[in-house]
């Protein structure tokens, strides 16, 4: 789960991690009031959407009036945010944070994540800051600071030293930067995050460090014991098909192509979309059905992929195991004629009693259309969507 | 031989009296897995399927002499049951439940480790020797006792590696599902030298998704350190950059973890790729030269 810019400082806040005072609106009659109620006669407006790239997009803007900055919140509340990191329909802006503004001296990168290979939570920190990390780490990876908190003693003092003198930060700035690295140690371990970052992290003109952004995601599984996080959810920046699918248990995600899919298991589901591509189509979705194929779930994912109307065939892809398959057709069946499916289904059923599960396909007088092997169902979906040259 | 469990490991079920617990409990001795008994605390001294109910796990290691047990417990309690297992003196643990956090995972992982405990999981299928063992929740009746050892991160998947190593004949030695957590306790290195180490096992058969480096890595390893001929799949070649498929592990982020990535790292291994998952076994026949 992501929270969103402004809910991120509010965490920051209460780990000790400095932040500019800031200022949430809804709506643009609120600008004025919540401007003077901040320090300073010029301020940052940022929109609050769940993507990054929104300096370039259009969605920071720094303004010296009253006037303007009612006018640059009144522009981006209700607007539909495009960035890189969004799709092309954007993100719905519906609230607005209004920051006070700070003389810059130097910008740095202050971030954490959950390191696979080591298996370790890894700090990383480093003097490019502004700018898109994922470059730095590419083209001078030497510029990136790491280190890594052993879960038996937590994060030290000496390891943020390390990065203190490492970044070139002198004086008082070592011991600030301290307290904020072990406040972000302990933010990331106390609320299960899986990334938190801050870029930049500005060294003032004053010499104070101040985080300007903040970004954190949640490990979604660890949700269950992060109830004022989960509070903080904001489901107009999710995806709406994928959110219903949720409901029912069932893992969803959207994709560009006209193919929908509906698997058990995710891997199986993936490998699906890939052998789809494979022969000349474009899979519509990921769908991952689970472990229980019922009449039920079966239903409602046929509901959620015919809800995305470039779909123009469905293949299913069930490796029934311990299941068996008949009762899977069953469900199938059941579910077709419910929902009204009106495109061609192909289905592939393997496991216990799959041959007698293909001739209740077959048998049904619907338009479903009973594969061999997972080559052949891949092949049947692409010639009935009309891919196949 | 096998790798990890075969006809004399003795395997007990935590979450043992639960719906998910009874379910493969059953199925597991139904195909001849010694199940010697259960836990479910406050439930100890009871009988279910036949076999002893403990409250503890070590009251159940030190009454049935359990060398493995497998976890069926929700995910908010799965840290402590691993715990509880690596405490008593459990040699293998089998955790299936799918969605424990994963900083918990990472300090289970650490304990794991200094206690020399192997844990297979979470979020996985399982393990199973054929013919000997099945600890998980994958349908038995796919698998045939052979000459491949199979090792994936995916569930179903797996049992598509399987059938399509039974249908030609050639079959499994062992298969071990790692999971498709961000920190599985088990890694595709670690199968890759068991496999190796294991006179039964004459190829190896890789099933690897999207995300992370594990594959990476585990291509470095068997350039270095293995010499039995290995073929490989990564699924998620069309998943987009940014998108969680499934399973928690299944992201490409900050431009790494792409199958291409893997793909081009497991040719330069010397590994044989397919690039549909329908080839999985014509990929190890191709590797074996069978």
């Amino acid at each position: 789960m992501n929270l969103h810019e402004f809910q991120s400082k509010q965490v920051f806040n209460q780990y000790g991690l400095p932040v500019p005072n800031n200022r949430v609106v809804t709506t643009s009659a609120d600008a004025a009031a919540a401007a003077s109620a901040l320090d300073g006669d010029s301020w940052v407006v940022k929109a609050q959407i769940h993507a990054g790239g929104r300096g370039k997009a259009g969605g920071v803007k720094r303004v010296d009036d009253v006037e303007t900055l009612t006018h640059a919140v009144g522009a981006m509340l209700g607007s539909r945010l495009v960035t890189i990191q969004t799709g092309e329909q954007g993100q719905p802006v519906n609230r607005v944070l209004i920051e006070e503004t700070c003389n810059i001296a130097r910008e740095l990168y202050l971030g954490a994540v959950i390191d696979r290979s080591s298996r370790r939570v890894v700090l990383m920190a480093s003097t490019e800051g502004g700018v898109e990390i994922e470059k730095v780490a590419a083209e001078t990876p030497e510029k990136i600071l790491k280190t890594k908190i052993n879960p038996l003693t937590g994060l030290q003092p000496y390891q943020g030293r390390e990065l203190a003198f490492g970044l070139g930060l002198e004086g008082a700035q070592i011991k600030q930067f301290g307290n904020l690295l072990s406040g972000l140690a302990t933010l990331f371990i106390e609320k299960d995050l899986s990334l938190v970052e801050v870029n930049p992290l500005v060294v003032t003109h004053e010499g104070d460090l101040l985080c300007l952004d903040a970004k954190i995601n949640i490990d979604d599984n660890a949700l269950f014991r992060q109830s004022a996080l989960l509070e903080m959810r904001d489901t107009s920046q999710e995806d709406e098909r994928e959110n219903r699918a949720k409901e029912w248990d069932l893992n969803y995600i959207s994709l560009d192509g006209d193919i929908g899919c509906m698997v058990n298991g995710a891997g199986l589901a993936m490998a699906t979309m890939d052998l789809i591509k494979l022969c000349g189509g474009e899979p519509a979705n990921f769908l991952d059905v689970g472990g229980g194929a019922t009449k039920e779930r079966v239903s409602e994912a046929f509901k959620i992929i015919l809800s995305d109307t470039n779909v123009k065939g469905i293949l299913v892809n069930i490796f029934g195991g311990i299941v068996r398959c008949d009762l899977i057709a069953e469900g199938i069946i059941g579910a077709v004629e419910e929902v009204h499916v009106n495109v061609p289904v192909v289905v592939r059923l393997e496991g216990n009693n799959a041959e007698r599960g293909s001739q209740l396909l077959d048998d049904s007088g619907l338009n479903l259309i009973a594969a061999n092997d997972l080559t052949d169902a891949a092949q049947k979906i692409v010639a009935e969507t009309g891919k196949l040259s | 031989m096998s790798v990890l469990v075969n006809k004399n490991t003795r395997v007990i079920c935590q979450g043992f009296t639960g719906k998910q617990g009874t379910f493969h409990s059953e199925q597991a001795i139904a195909y001849g897995t010694q199940m010697v008994g259960g836990v479910t605390p406050g439930k100890g001294g009871q009988t279910h399927l036949d076999l002893p109910v403990f409250n503890t796990v070590r009251q159940a290691v030190e009454q049935t002499g359990a060398t493995a047990s497998v976890i069926y417990v929700p995910a908010a309690f799965c840290k402590d049951s691993m715990l509880e297992s690596i405490d008593a003196g459990i040699e293998l643990v089998v955790c299936i439940t799918e969605g424990v956090p994963t900083l918990d995972m990472l300090q289970v992982k650490m304990v794991a480790d200094s206690a020399g405990v192997t844990i297979i999981g979470p979020n996985c299928p399982g393990i199973i020797t054929p013919g000997e063992c099945k600890i998980g929740i994958m349908p038995g009746a796919i698998h045939s006792k052979g000459k491949v050892g199979v090792v994936s991160r995916s569930g179903t998947l797996t049992y598509e590696a399987v059938k399509q190593t039974s249908d030609p004949g050639y079959g499994q030695s062992t298969c071990i599902g790692i999971g498709g957590d961000p920190i599985p306790g088990t890694s595709f290195i670690d199968c890759l030298k068991l496999f190796e180490a294991d006179e039964q096992t004459e190829a190896i058969l890789m099933v690897g998704e999207i995300g992370g480096t594990a594959e990476e890595e585990a291509a470095e390893f068997i350039q270095s350190e293995i010499s039995k001929p290995v073929a490989a799949f990564i699924a998620g070649g069309t998943a987009p950059k940014g998108k969680r498929m499934g399973h928690a592990g299944a992201i490409i982020a900050g431009g790494k973890g792409t199958a291409a990535d893997k793909f081009a790292a497991l040719e330069k291994a010397g590994v044989t790729t397919v690039r549909s998952p329908a080839e999985l076994g014509k990929g190890i026949a191709e590797a074996a030269g069978w």
